[in-house]
């Protein structure tokens, strides 16, 4: 899926903003809402009535904190909000209060991705345009809705350390489920409590330079970042290749066509005459914030990762998947802990694996279904592992009980029982089966007693088809060179 | 008692009366109800007989016991059409209080209107109001001073017996000279400012306008607080004290060479005035020593960046989207904002949204912000080491008296030096108050008209700052009332 880049390097960086979880607006006392019919949650300061002041949210700080020690980063010990000019009608005060040159924290690192600056600001307000053009101009009426304006936002900012789409894409999901483990949002990509712009540029393969970048927005997905940058990176490899510069732009990501389409210059060219506000005091968090802040944060994505591969033996690949799905990852640490003889890597196999796969198809179209929410409790998930890895039921077999779990839940001893799905261990029972798939396909037989292991294949299939699969099939061909004279 | 004899009471002697159960509250507000206001003073006035309705009986509660108020027009009163002197508020009704109006009402002080201004407090002449200049009860052809004008002239005038004001370069401080009366303008910080609708955050202050500096105290003492709404706010840590003091003894005063009675500009009159008062300070036992404030001199120049630098971010809320005046006849949203805004504010108020934004923008920002956000620095420093040789600095709060309506609206930089005594100390953000020093002619000749002095404490010693300007009160002794007093009937 990569773009062919033709001997030149993709530079990214990515421009996160995430809403946060709190119980009330960044500046005034208005609780965020979700859903409510518009205009309700707002007040003289939200609606920037004269005379009205802003007074910073406690918990929004907070969570600032704690995200910005979980990206490792330095917290600023006096760090000062600016006032960010322009005219906009889902901007009531006609300035944003954002940081600017002193951020609350910066310096970090989360994976392979430096982190440039963290700070805390205040959303918009939400436009609704009334009329074809779907933009304020050449609307026939735009209607404010201040529910949203106001709610606390934090603005991670990353260095241009991503070389390819796939990874700005796996990169952000490590992003999300970290900020999620914090609890500190919902970070829903769709609902736009996570937002995510792409810096984009290309230089030739080994520069140190940095070309000329464009700014891609609106990927509202994590399928849409990727395809966006994947579009944008292919767009300036065929400007170069043909000798024409790339035009530092900004480009709106259209996910139906997943085409680009460049803003006009008018709707984003801003002196925005940033200067201290002077309505607030500067934040400086006391050590007992620090401390308590940093004393509460739950363990993150990156240190699981780190703890599956180093202490559970997990393979990179699956541990990933665990460690960046918080709720995955519950649920694997559940079914370690269930008290079976199952093993860590068994589970992490079955879990990221099958158990993933069943659910995405018993999905379809509508979604996928979490395994935390599945019909498969971790307890069952970890009685079958555990049977499987005794051998009581074959891998195979241990399919079919799973696919009965995630259709109707239950205790995997039960649905073997039931279903007769247990391994065949009456071993005379299976020298019988073997003793008849040799008398049923000589030929294999003789070209397996020559040496052709590959002939064995028929055999083999003859058994598992005897026995439903019931058969371990390292026992099988042990059982069918024995029977050759070949064991 | 007659409606004179009940105007004549200053807010003390009033509530001394109310106390004692010798005058109710309700007939000291209707007397004051019932005075014509010829001046201009108000926008929106109780009718006679509204301090019930506005919660004021016989013995009302609280220690303000109901005395009545006059309230600048741009504290925000719930249900209280408030304007800040602006055509693009007009028909705005607040929906909720700004926290000093209603410390004072909850005090049991009682709104008798709300006064005329300078647009979005932006003059010192009252005559940038977009619904009419003030004019000064002393000589109805001379400006009141500004912003607070109408509160000045109200509290002048018996109109009123005090009132609120806002003070960001000099807007307590300068009418209060102007029309003989006190104007405090306490430290940043002191008195919470939510509600109070913004020019320059950094240097905007509420403040009380008296007729002497007991009530100012006793005014202040109920303003003053922090509060939680205001991140600015911190309040003046052990409250206010009412003035006892008889003599400055073992007080030093020091005199600003750059803001003296030698400083360019200042009237032969008010220069008489200034020397006598630092006689009577020596009289009094204080000593009187020149001083220095080196940067004070650059104190209108960075004032004139910082101010409208944040007025051009303060006044942007005003776009027609939410409340207040709309243009009508807009026909997109570049349209709505420029026609609204266009039509709405005065030219004062254009000329420093303008010398705002261009401070602000790119490329310019550190040569006129950032330079002059340092040489406020400067200035607080030298008043920092000031305050380490004297307790107070004394200077004349302006250098005129009140000068003729229409004589310096032609030219803002002329204007603008009304401040020049004031402007440092809000840029200090130290308190200062101003109280009569007497009368004196203008250059030029004329009736005598009231000279101002100006005392400058350290930050949050406004106690200590009331107590020496009491005992200096008393000394002076002023006592002459404008021919307009109580509507001109004697
Ligand atoms: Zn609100």
């Amino acid at each position: 899926m990569s773009a062919n880049l033709d001997g030149y390097e993709a530079v990214i960086g990515l421009e996160i903003h995430v809403q946060l979880r709190t119980r009330t607006k960044m500046f005034c006392g208005c609780e965020l809402s979700f859903g409510d019919d518009p205009n309700v949650h707002t007040c003289p300061v939200c609606l920037a009535h004269p005379g009205s002041l802003p007074t910073l949210n406690e918990q929004a700080v907070r969570y600032g904190i704690q995200i910005g020690l979980a990206l490792g980063c330095e917290i600023a010990p006096r760090s000062i909000f600016h006032r960010k000019n322009y005219f906009y009608p889902d901007n009531p005060k006609a300035y944003q209060i954002s940081q600017y040159d002193i951020p609350l924290a910066r310096n970090g690192r989360l994976g392979d991705v430096r982190i440039h600056r963290v700070h805390l600001e205040e959303d918009a307000a939400k436009l609704i345009h009334v009329g074809e053009s779907g933009r304020i101009h050449g609307s026939d009426a735009s209607l404010v809705d201040f529910n949203r304006g106001g709610t606390p936002l934090v603005e991670i900012v990353t260095e241009p350390d991503l070389r390819d789409a796939a990874s700005a894409r796996e990169w952000l999901q490590l992003l999300r489920s970290t900020i999620k483990a914090i609890g500190a949002s919902d970070v829903n990509m769709e609902e736009g409590s996570l937002r995510c712009d792409a810096n984009v540029s290309i230089r030739p393969a080994g520069s140190q330079e940095l070309g000329t970048k464009t700014e891609l927005k609106n990927m509202n997905s994590f399928r849409f970042l990727e395809r966006g940058i994947e579009a944008e990176l292919e767009r300036q490899v065929a400007l170069a290749r043909a000798g024409e510069p790339i035009e530092q732009e900004t480009l709106h990501f259209d996910p139906r066509t997943g085409t680009l389409t460049p803003l006009r210059s008018k709707e984003y060219a801003h002196d925005y005459r940033y200067f201290p506000e002077p309505d607030l005091v500067p934040l400086a968090p006391s050590k007992e914030l620090l401390d308590e802040a940093r004393a509460s944060l739950p363990e993150l994505p990156a240190q699981r990762l780190e703890r599956y591969q180093s202490e559970l033996g997990i393979p990179e690949a699956q541990a990933k998947l665990l460690a960046y799905d918080g709720e995955l990852g519950d649920y694997f640490e559940a079914a370690v802990g269930a008290g079976t003889e199952a093993s860590a890597k068994g589970l992490a196999n079955w879990i990221t694996g099958d158990l993933t796969a069943r659910l995405r198809e018993a999905a379809g179209e509508e979604g996928e279904v979490h395994a935390a929410d599945s019909r498969v409790t971790p307890q069952a998930i970890a009685e079958l592992v555990a049977m499987v890895e005794a051998k009581q039921v074959t891998a195979q077999a241990g399919r079919e009980v799973l696919a009965k779990l995630v259709a109707e839940g239950g205790s995997p001893a039960e649905i073997v029982e039931r279903e007769g799905l247990a391994s065949i261990s009456d071993s005379g029972e299976l020298e019988g089966i073997v003793a008849a798939a040799i008398e049923a396909d000589p030929d294999a037989a003789a070209k397996v007693r020559e040496g052709n292991m590959k002939a064995i294949g028929p055999l083999v299939g003859y058994v598992m088809r005897e026995t439903k699969g019931r058969a371990d099939g390292g026992e099988v061909t042990r059982l069918i060179r024995k029977q050759l004279g070949l064991g | 008692m007659s409606i004179r004899e009940l105007i004549e009471l200053s807010a003390a002697e009033a509530l001394r009366r109310i106390t004692a159960g010798e005058i109710s509250a309700a007939e000291l507000f209707d007397a004051y109800a019932a005075v014509p206001d010829e001046l201009n003073a108000y926008l929106w006035r109780a009718e006679p007989g509204a301090a019930d309705g506005n919660g004021a009986g016989a013995g009302a509660e609280g220690p303000l016991a109901g005395l009545p108020l006059a309230v600048k027009d741009i504290f925000c009163t719930e249900g209280i059409a408030t304007t800040a002197g602006s055509r693009i508020l007009e028909g705005y009704v607040p929906p909720y209080t700004a926290t000093s109006v209603q410390r004072v009402t909850d005090a049991g002080a009682r709104i008798l209107g709300k006064t005329n201004m300078d647009e979005f407090a932006m003059g010192s002449s009252n005559e940038n109001s977009a619904f009419g200049p003030v004019l000064n009860p002393w000589d109805t052809s001379r400006v009141p001073g500004g912003s607070s004008g109408g509160s000045a002239a109200a509290v002048a005038a018996g109109l009123a017996p005090w009132a609120l004001g806002t003070d960001t370069g000099g807007s307590i401080r300068q009418p209060a000279a102007l029309c003989g009366i006190v104007g405090l303008k306490p430290t940043y910080g002191a008195i919470s400012r939510y509600g109070m609708i913004a020019f320059a955050s950094s240097l905007d202050q509420c403040g009380p306008l008296t007729r002497t500096v007991t009530d100012a105290a006793l005014l202040l003492r109920e303003l003053q607080g922090r509060d939680e709404r205001d991140s600015t706010s911190v309040g003046i840590e052990g409250g206010v004290e009412l003035p006892s003091r008889e003599d400055l003894r073992g007080l030093r005063f020091g005199v600003p060479r750059e803001l003296g009675p030698d400083a360019e500009g200042i009237e032969a009159g008010v220069r008489e005035v200034f020397e006598r008062t630092l006689r009577r300070i020596e009289e009094l036992g204080g000593e009187v020593d020149e001083c220095e404030l080196p940067h004070s001199r650059h104190g209108i120049s960075a004032y004139y960046v910082i101010a409208p630098a944040e007025a051009s971010a303060n006044l942007a809320r005003y776009d027609g989207v939410r409340y207040g005046m709309r243009d009508p006849d807009a026909r997109d949203l570049t349209g709505m904002y420029e026609r609204t805004r266009g039509r709405g504010f005065g030219a004062e108020v254009k000329r420093r949204i303008m010398l705002g934004t261009y401070a602000l923008s790119s490329g310019y920002y550190d040569a006129y912000y950032g330079q002059a956000q340092r040489v406020r620095t400067k200035i607080a420093e030298d008043f920092r080491a000031a305050f380490e040789s004297f307790d107070f600095l004394v200077t004349p709060t302006a250098p005129t008296v009140a000068f003729e309506l229409g004589s310096k609206t032609d030219d803002p930089l002329a204007m603008y030096m009304n401040d020049y005594c004031t402007v440092p100390v809000s840029l200090a953000g130290v308190p200062a108050i101003s109280l009569p020093g007497g009368l004196a002619q203008p250059d030029g000749g004329g009736p005598e008209l009231p000279v101002g002095v100006q005392v400058i404490a350290p930050a949050f010693t406004e106690s200590k700052l009331l107590d020496a300007a009491y005992a200096l009160e008393q000394a002076i002794g002023f006592d002459a009332r404008p021919p307009g007093f109580g509507g001109g009937e004697a």
